[in-house]
C-alpha cells in the first residue's frame, strides 16, 4: 500500500506533524520503518522526514557529549573522540546497516536489537525530544519504559556524559553469529571509581526484558564497595533480580537467565 | 495517490522515474529502471543481496526509501563492469569459485567494492567485517574472502 511521503526542513515542523498524526512515523535510517513497510504493516499511512541538519550533529570534544538523532554508528565509529561508544557501535549489524541505523532510531529497536541503546542506558544518557508539548529533555530510563507512547514524538538528540577512563565503561554483546548478528543478551556497565571504591555504579541489559533495563540489585551489590571478587559475585548473582526475558530463536528466557550472570561476572573481572 | 517524480544517477547514467510514496530502492530499480542486479532477499536488512552503494556508500536498497536517492549516484553490479571486461571482482570470484547459487553474489561484490574502494590493501579481518552484513548459504565463505583477498594482493603488487 503506498504511503505519503513528508519531508519538512526543520525538526520541528516535522516534529508537529509526527504528533498530530498517530498513523505517522518518522524515518530515520529506514533500518525499522522501511522494514515494517516492507511486511505490509498498515498501520504506517504517513512516512516523516526532516532534513535538518541539526539531527545529524555530533558534538563529542567537551565531557559532556551530544549526538543528534541521526547520526549513524558510521559516523560514531569514525569520530576519534567517541572511542567509549564505539564496541557497542560495531556489534551493530553489517558495513550498510551501521552506514544507515542511527541512534535515535536504535531508541525504537525491539529485541534482539537496540544494543547501542543498552549502553546509553549504562550512561545515564539524556533523550531530547519534541513533541505536542514542545521540547523536552527525558533520562532515558523513564524514555524506555514510555517507548510504546513514543511513536508521536520526535527524537532529537541523546546526550551522555563521558566516562572518565576507558576502564569505567564495559560492554559486552552475546551474538550466536559473530561478528554480526542479533543480540542473545547485551550487557553495559559504568563503574566510575571514587577513592577507591564504586561511585554511581549503572549495570544496563538488553534482551533481558520488553525494552532495555537497569540490573538494580547487581548495581547495589557493586556500589560503595571496590571491584573485588567478592563484590563481583555478589552483582553477578544479582543480576537476574527484576529481569523478564522472553524465548526467541537465539535462545530461551531460561537460557538467558542462566547466562547473565556468568557474562556480568566476566564483563565485571576484564575476561574476555 | 499521486506518484512522485524522481530522478538521479544510475551507474552514471541520469534516470528519471515516477514511484509511489513508500516505494523502497529495490523496488524502483528492478521494476521501473529495469535493473535486475540487487536481488530481493529478506526485505529486513538481514541478508544484503540488496546491497547498493549511493555516493560510493554501502547501502542497503530494499530499507531506502526512493525518495531519499533524489539527484545522487546509485552504483548496481549492473554498472560494474568495464565495458566488455569483468572487473577484477567479478572476474575473481568466477576463478575462485565464490558464486554457486549466485544469489548472494551482487550484494557480496558491492560490498567488496565498497570495501576496496575505501582501503585497497584489506586485512583478512577487515574483509570478513566488510561483507559480514551478506548471508551466503552455499560457499561457508572462505572462496568469497579469498576472492577478494586476491583482487586486493594483485592490486598491492601491481
Amino acid at each position: 500500500m503506498a504511503v505519503t511521503v513528508k519531508t519538512f526542513a526543520s525538526a520541528s515542523e516535522a516534529a508537529g506533524a509526527l504528533s498530530s498524526d498517530r498513523s505517522a512515523r518518522y524515518l530515520g535510517g529506514g533500518t525499522l520503518v522501511m522494514r515494517a513497510l516492507n511486511e505490509g504493516d498498515v498501520s504506517i499511512s504517513t512516512v516523516i522526514r526532516a532534513c535538518d541538519q541539526a539531527l545529524t550533529r555530533i558534538d563529542a570534544s567537551g565531557p559532556r557529549i551530544t549526538l543528534g538523532a541521526g547520526v549513524t554508528f558510521a559516523r560514531v565509529l569514525a569520530e576519534r573522540d567517541l572511542a567509549f561508544l564505539h564496541a557497542p557501535a560495531r556489534s551493530i549489524g553489517g558495513p550498510a546497516v551501521r552506514n544507515m541505523g542511527t541512534v535515535g532510531g536504535n531508541l525504537f529497536a525491539q529485541n534482539p536489537y537496540g544494543d547501542f541503546t543498552v549502553a546509553l542506558l549504562a550512561l545515564d544518557a539524556t533523550v531530547a525530544v519534541q513533541g505536542g508539548f514542545g521540547p523536552r529533555d527525558i533520562p532515558i530510563e523513564e524514555f524506555l519504559q514510555a517507548r510504546e507512547r513514543q511513536t508521536g514524538t520526535l527524537v532529537l538528540s541523546v546526550s551522555c556524559t563521558r566516562p572518565t577512563s576507558t576502564e569505567a565503561f564495559r560492554y559486552r554483546k552475546i551474538a550466536r553469529i559473530k561478528p554480526k548478528g542479533g543480540s542473545v543478551i547485551t550487557l553495559a556497565a559504568h563503574l566510575p571509581i571514587s577513592g577507591g571504591r564504586i561511585a554511581g555504579a549503572r549495570i544496563a541489559l538488553g534482551s533481558m526484558a520488553p525494552t532495555q533495563i537497569r540490573a538494580r540489585a547487581a548495581e547495589r551489590a557493586l556500589e560503595g564497595r571496590s571491584l573485588d571478587t567478592a563484590t563481583i559475585a555478589a552483582a553477578a548473582s544479582a543480576a537476574t533480580e527484576g529481569t523478564s526475558p522472553s524465548d526467541n530463536a537465539l535462545g530461551s528466557a531460561w537460557y538467558r537467565r542462566e547466562i547473565v550472570g556468568v557474562h556480568l561476572r566476566r564483563l565485571l573481572s576484564g575476561q574476555e | 495517490m499521486s506518484k512522485i517524480p524522481l530522478q538521479f544517477r544510475h551507474n552514471g547514467r541520469d534516470v528519471a522515474i515516477f514511484v509511489d510514496g513508500g516505494t523502497n530502492l529495490l523496488v524502483a530499480l528492478r521494476e521501473l529502471i529495469g535493473d535486475m542486479t540487487p536481488k530481493f532477499g529478506c526485505g529486513q536488512g538481514g541478508c544484503g543481496t540488496c546491497s547498493v552503494l549511493i555516493d560510493g556508500e554501502l547501502h542497503l536498497s530494499c530499507l531506502t526509501l526512493a525518495e531519499t536517492v533524489a539527484g545522487r549516484s546509485i552504483e548496481t553490479l549492473d554498472g560494474m563492469k568495464q565495458g566488455p571486461n569483468l572487473h577484477p571482482l567479478q572476474r575473481a570470484f568466477a576463478d575462485n569459485f565464490a558464486a554457486q547459487c549466485g544469489y548472494c553474489t551482487p550484494g557480496m561484490l558491492m560490498a567488496a567494492k565498497a570495501l576496496l574502494d575505501r582501503n585497497p590493501s584489506p586485512s583478512r579481518d577487515e574483509v570478513i567485517e566488510a561483507i559480514s552484513g551478506n548471508i551466503c548459504r552455499c560457499t561457508g565463505y572462505e572462496p568469497i574472502i579469498n576472492a577478494i583477498l586476491a583482487v586486493a594482493g594483485g592490486r598491492a603488487s601491481a
